[in-house]
Order: C-alpha cells, then structure tokens, then sequence
C-alpha cells in the first residue's frame, strides 16, 4: 500500500495517496481551480500541462500547473475559484 | 556552464525512451528529460493505482544507462550555441548537446461548443491523464466524446478506476467506423488491441455520428444534449470527457527553426532517418505526425540510431516504421473531424480560454494576426495552444510563426539564467 499524503487545499485539510497529482487533491475540496478573466470558474481541461486552466498557488509560489505537480506532504495550496 | 552530453533527447513517451535507449546501447552518452515527475508520456503515464503496463516497464528498464532529468520543462532555446534552458519547481538549468532528438509527442485538439469551459468537460485523454493521477471519479457519470479510438482508451481507463461510463459519443459515420475495423486485419496487433477495449467497455452504448450541442451546468456540469442525427437525447453526468483527436507539439522545433510541413495542425518535417531541416537535430513520434504508440516507438528507434551515427541500424527499421505510418494514416482519414463539428459554436463561445473571447468577437476576422492584435485571443498564459488549434481546425488559420520565448510562462529567475545571454 502506498502511503498517504496529507495537503490543504484553501484550508481544507484533504489526503492523497503517494504518486497523486496537485490537481487530485484539489479536485477533493472544490471543483473551481480559478476564476476566467471574466469570473466564470474553471477547472482542469488538458490534463497535460498545456491549458494553463489548473494552475493554483503552492506554498506561496503562484501559477503552479497542479496537473503537472505531485503532491507533497504538507503542501498548502490555495485555488482561485 | 551548460551541462553537456551527447545526445540529449527531450520528451520520455515511447518515442524518446525508445532513442535515448538507443543511442546508448551504440555507445552515446545520452540525456533524457521530460516535464512530467515521471517517464512514460501519455500513453504510458504512470498510473498510480494500477501501475504501469508491461510494454512501459519494458520501455523503462531500458533507460538504465541514460542520465534521467524528470519534472523539468524546456522553456527556451538557443541553436547557435546548442543549449537549452529547463525549470524545474525550484531551479533552472542549462543543456547542452551535440544531437538533439525531440521527442515532444501531441495534445488533443479540443473545438469549442457552447458550455464548454464549464468545470466538469474535460479533455478525453485529458481525464483519462488526471485520473491516473488520482483525481476522483468512482461511481461519477462520465459520458466520452468527440473522435478516434483514444475516445475508447479512454472510457476503458476511467471505467477501470470506478466511473459509471454512460455513452461513447464518436463525430465519426458508422459505416466509416466499420470499414475502418474491417481493415484491421491488415494489422493483427491492433485487431488484439480493438477485442481487448471491446471487452473493457462491453455494454457501454456508442452513438456514431453524433456530437455534443450544449453541455449545461451552474457553477459545474450538470447536463450535455447529444445530437444522433436530428434526434437530441440529453444526459445527466458528471464529467464530459471530449477531445476530436491529436495534434504534434511544435513549439519547440519552431523554436530552433526546424522546418514543418503545410498540414492543417503542422508537424515537424524529417527525412527517412528522422532528420529535421536542422543539422544535429532529430525528431521523433507524434510530433512528426500523429502515428499511435507503436510508430513513435519505431521513430524513436530510428533516430536514436541515427543521432549516435548507426545508419544502418537505422534503415533496417524502415519497412517496420512505413508499415505503421499506413496504420495512421487510416486512421486519420477515418476519425477526420467532420462537417458536423464545425458549427457547434455560437456568438457567445468563448473560444479563447485565456482571455475568454468568443467565437462571435472572432470569426469576422480574416487572420490570426489579426484577431490577436484585435482582441488577445491567443496571447495568455497557453500561448494559443487551445485556440490556435481550434482556429486552424475550424476557419483555417496558421498559427505557426517563430514561436515566442519563453515557450511556456517561465519564472523570471529562470529567464534571468546568466549564462543564455541572447535571451531576448
Ligand atoms: C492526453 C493524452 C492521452 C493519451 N492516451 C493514450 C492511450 O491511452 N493509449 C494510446 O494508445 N494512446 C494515447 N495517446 C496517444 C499518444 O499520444 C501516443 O500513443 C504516444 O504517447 C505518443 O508517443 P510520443 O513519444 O510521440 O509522445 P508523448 O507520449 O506525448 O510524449 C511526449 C513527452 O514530451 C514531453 N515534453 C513535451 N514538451 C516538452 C518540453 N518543452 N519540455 C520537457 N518535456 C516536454 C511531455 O511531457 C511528454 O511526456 C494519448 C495522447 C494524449 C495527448
Ligand atoms: S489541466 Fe491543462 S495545464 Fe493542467
């Protein structure tokens, strides 16, 4: 078995198994990754570090591709939805 | 000081494992880097509850020799001096080579519809990719759409992690389809590969001919309207998993000036030993052309070969690799995006995700040129790479000038990297 992860996704504490991408976490706290230049929310399209639609703050770096990065114990992490 | 090697070879899908491999077993120093934290690409992404096929990790055993740089994107590019400068989450590097080999592979081509930037519609290879990763969908409605057999991949791998898969919507004729399966014969390997998806999908409906006119929602997706020849059926679900095919990274072989053939979504242009218009450059899989796993994998041999100065190995392979461009290029032809889909769009789609413009502010103009000047469609973080497609897909346009530096939105301490000194 793989170990758990434990993140927080805009406060919210969430878990994850070892290998788990940014963007799984997050989808388990709230289903709005940003906010479009028009304040519609968005969330995930690519997948594949392409659409820029996941990107989210982590540990205070901001405009991080959540599907690109994998979880890390302890990663604060704060959407924009 | 840039790290050199080589051969360095960029991108970890089957088309890169199989050069760097290559190259070092004909003695080459070989580096080997892709932005994702793990080899594998797309087709073998690792997925972290069902761990990786036996082909992947046959492709991965391989690389025991190549020096391995995972997690780092290749963000700009200098061909003068043969360097390239990567960032991973904290640093930025600089690479050096004396061959290159870009093994850079595709994205989905996604075309816009109305409701299409809800949360909940995804890419087809898109949430196949996240929920390898672990994004949750057991027990969610998820309805796949759009077109070619990635569609079903797709619906098999999220069937596999507990989705409820309600519908396999393909854009493409029934009959088109079957003439298609029945030439697959011809290809045993894949008629292998067809039974198996078959079997992982048994009582999953498929419409042909059929797309997806609205997907509808709050705040996330609630419900799509399907449209089967005149008759609209409407599902509640909870993901929309939708993507009309592939399309070849080029960003970064423009980067370096590699040339590209005229096709509507361009790849980069090689010769019979994937050489590109570049001298020491190399390119292999999907970014020389959509061709499936096992053709990046025959290129990526190829030019692994050739980048560490085996020709001959080389060549012994081109009746292996011409046998499965054929196998593409059927496929091509059979899943092309049809009339159908062109019109999906109304006045009020947004069709550039970034800076939400629609469809509406765009179609009057006559160029891309034109309507970036006008209204920044293509000018966010993704740098046109979901529009731009979108636009050459449905009115035709190009794309393709000298790609900006940074290729991806870079950190400024990245971009500030001392030693690359012609950064603009
Ligand atoms: C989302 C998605 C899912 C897919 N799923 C399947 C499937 O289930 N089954 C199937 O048969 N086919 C699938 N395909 C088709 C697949 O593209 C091919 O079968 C195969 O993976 C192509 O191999 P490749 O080596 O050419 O490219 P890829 O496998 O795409 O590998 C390219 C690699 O290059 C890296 N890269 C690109 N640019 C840079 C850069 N600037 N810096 C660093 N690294 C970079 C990428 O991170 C990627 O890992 C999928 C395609 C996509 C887009
Ligand atoms: S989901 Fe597209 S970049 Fe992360």
């Amino acid at each position: 078995m793989s170990a758990i992860l434990h993140l927080r996704i805009d406060g919210i504490a969430v878990e994850v198994p070892e290998g788990a991408s940014v963007a799984a976490a997050v989808a388990r706290a709230t289903r709005s990754f940003r906010q479009s230049r028009h304040g519609m929310p968005r969330a995930p399209l690519c997948g594949m570090g392409v659409c820029f639609e996941c990107r989210v703050a982590i540990d205070g770096e901001p405009h991080v591709l959540a599907c690109m990065t994998a979880a890390r114990e302890g990663m604060q992490v704060r959407t924009h939805g | 000081m840039a790290e050199g090697c080589e051969v360095l070879v960029i991108g970890a899908g089957p088309a890169g494992l199989a050069a760097a491999a290559t190259a070092a077993a004909n003695g080459a120093r070989v580096a080997l880097l892709d932005a994702q934290p793990r080899a594998g690409g797309q087709v073998w992404r690792h997925d972290i509850a069902h761990g990786a096929s036996r082909r992947a990790r046959r492709a991965l055993r391989r690389i025991a020799p190549v020096k391995r740089h995972f997690g780092m994107r290749v963000v700009a590019a200098d061909p003068g001096a043969r360097t390239l400068l990567a960032e991973d989450s904290l640093h930025a590097r600089e690479f050096g080579w004396d061959r290159l080999v870009l093994a850079a592979g595709a994205r989905e081509l996604f075309l816009p519809f109305p409701g299409w930037t809800l949360p909940g519609v995804t890419g087809a290879g898109g949430l196949q990719a996240l929920v390898k990763q672990g994004w949750p969908v057991a027990g969610r409605r998820v309805v796949v759409a759009g077109s070619g057999p990635l569609l079903l991949a797709a619906a098999a791998s999220l069937r596999a992690h507990g989705a409820r898969v309600l519908a396999i919507v393909e854009q493409a004729a029934r009959d088109d389809v079957h003439a298609f399966a029945r030439k697959l014969w011809h290809w045993p390997d894949k008629l292998a590969q067809a039974a198996r998806l078959r079997m992982a999908l048994a009582g999953v409906p498929i419409r042909y001919g059929a797309v997806v006119r609205r997907a509808s929602g709050d705040s996330h997706l609630q419900t799509i309207d399907i449209d089967c020849d005149g008759r609209v059926e409407t599902f509640e679900c909870e993901y929309l998993a939708i993507g009309f095919g592939l399309v070849p990274d080029t960003g970064l072989a423009r980067m370096l000036g590699c040339g590209l053939n005229d096709a509507t979504h361009p790849a980069i242009r090689v010769d019979a030993l994937q050489r590109t218009t570049v001298d020491g450059i190399h390119a292999a899989g999907e970014c020389c052309g959509i061709g499936g796993m096992q053709t990046a994998s025959i290129e990526g041999a190829i030019a692994g070969h050739a980048a560490a100065g085996n020709e001959a190995g080389a060549r012994a392979l081109l009746p292996s690799r011409d046998r499965a461009r054929r196998f593409a290029d059927a496929l091509a032809h059979t899943f092309a995006p049809g009339p159908c889909v062109r019109m999906l769009a109304d006045d009020t789609t947004i069709v550039c995700r970034c800076e939400d413009v629609t469809w509406g502010e765009l179609r009057s103009f006559d160029d891309a040129r034109a309507a970036k000047l006008a209204t920044r469609c293509g000018m966010g973080p993704c740098q046109g790479r979901i529009c731009g497609a979108a636009l050459a897909e449905l009115l035709g346009w190009s794309w393709h000038g000298h790609p900006r530096q940074p290729l991806f939105p870079a950190r400024l301490s990245t971009l500030a990297f001392d030693s690359l000194a012609t950064f603009p």
